[in-house]
């Protein structure tokens, strides 16, 4: 029993940890180590509630969820072949269990859902550009989509591409273009989507909470700024700035229904940051952070095999 | 001789250049590279078809393609996921910013007048 309470108490603690996380401003001063806390939220919270309700079914087994998972199959499957008997088992402990794999098996699915329809956008998106997009011979590497509209983006995966639309290159300076351009080879290094893909998995699992939502759009932020941090290595953040606005409010297309409107206020975040950079998180409490995420991954597993 | 890739996109070019639907030979004759043999400009036409670029249709013992949708329509499916709106919240691109409009807009239009001037 002790095994599902500290459960069950952890995913309530990574739930008000979440909620706290979506307000706070300090993050923004160390974005990478920020969004480490994030994902260790994310995995121990789905661990721990799963893990809560799974503890909780498989009490009487003994030693154990993952022991106890494997005693009730084998268990299980002696009965299907029609020896022996089921464990008679009460009907909360029956609708935990039930609950319990439901939730891990909605994880799981959303996950996959998710992951198999980014790869077919982009594997649409990779053929549409390689029948319509140009080479340009001023921004060399980058492809160019011929459309007055502001757009610059990178399409991520093995091959990641770089891809800027003629109004973009119409609307910035030269060196606005080489601060955006050194954004967007940042995000494709570092795979900032693969970041982000859980957590827009999860906002389609469960859309009515808000505790989800804010932690889609935080961890959107917080990749946005790590990739600003990256390129101001090579441009000027000054010009990163003014690029931001400048794209920002070159809207010539109306913001359709269902669309965030959170897009002023994270574009505007990223310029005081850029403009008037705080100072960094001390490098101790970096480290603690990193440590704390790593123990706070750790927990959840440590909690599956503990017996009691 | 050039790359399928590469075939592919003059192929499109062509189609889209077009008013009506053309066979594979016709295709051939408007291709600049004269050596290209006639069996790899069906083998493109029918990748491209498969891909679901172009539709075709019979004729005679021929088959007519058109292109499946204008150029103009697929630039603009490339850019309603750049920017966004698909409405699906798709995580498919990493993009540089939001395009804001309205009130919005007129905010970060001040900010960068402020700071062009500083």
């Amino acid at each position: 029993m002790i095994a599902a309470v500290l459960l069950a108490a952890l995913a309530t603690a990574c739930a008000l940890g979440a909620w706290r996380l979506a307000f706070a401003k300090w993050p923004w001063r160390a974005p990478r180590s920020a969004i480490l806390l994030w994902q260790s939220l994310g995995v121990t919270w789905g661990l721990a509630s799963v893990g809560a309700l799974l503890a909780y079914a498989l009490q009487p087994y003994g030693g154990g969820v993952l022991y106890g998972l494997r005693s009730f199959t084998e268990s299980a499957v002696l009965f299907g072949m029609g020896h022996g008997l089921l464990q008679p088992y009460g009907v909360p402990r029956m609708g935990a269990l039930v609950a319990g794999l439901m939730l891990l098996a909605v994880l799981v699915a959303v996950l996959l859902a998710a992951g198999t329809q980014t790869f077919r956008a982009r594997r649409r998106h990779r053929l549409l550009l390689s029948l319509i997009a140009r080479d340009d011979p001023g921004v060399p590497g980058v492809r160019v989509v011929d459309h007055p509209g502001a757009a610059a983006y990178c399409l991520p995966g093995l091959r990641s591409e770089v891809v800027v639309s003629a109004g973009t290159l119409s609307l910035l300076s030269r060196d606005e273009l080489t601060a955006v351009l050194a954004h967007e080879a940042a995000h494709a290094r570092e795979r900032h989507d693969l970041v982000l893909l859980p957590f827009t998995a999860l906002t389609w699992a469960l859309p009515w909470v808000s505790v989800v939502r804010n932690a889609q759009s935080s961890v959107a932020l917080l990749v946005e700024m790590a990739a600003d941090d990256r390129a101001r290595r090579y441009c000027s953040p000054r010009r990163l700035a003014t690029a931001l606005l400048r794209f920002g409010s070159a809207g010539a297309v109306p913001a359709p229904d269902g669309t965030l409107g959170a897009g002023s206020d994270h574009v505007m975040a990223r310029v005081n940051r850029l403009v008037k950079p705080g100072p960094a998180l001390p490098r101790r409490a970096r480290y603690a952070l990193v440590t704390f995420s790593v123990l706070l991954s750790v927990s959840a597993p440590l909690l599956w095999l503990y017996p009691h | 001789m050039k790359g399928l890739g590469e075939l592919e996109r003059t192929i499109m070019d062509i189609l889209w250049a077009q008013n009506a639907p053309l066979t594979a030979r016709e295709v051939g004759r408007l291709i600049a590279d004269r050596d290209l043999a006639p069996t790899t400009v069906m083998t493109v036409l029918d990748r491209l078809t498969r891909k679901g670029f172009l539709t075709r249709t019979r004729d005679g013992r021929a088959w007519r393609y058109a292109p499946g949708a204008s150029r103009d329509a697929y630039v603009a499916e490339l850019m309603l996921e750049a920017l966004d709106m698909t409405g699906d919240r798709s995580a498919a691109l990493t993009r540089f910013a939001q395009t804001v409009s309205g009130p919005e807009a007129e905010i970060l239009r001040k900010a960068l007048t402020e700071l062009e001037e500083e």
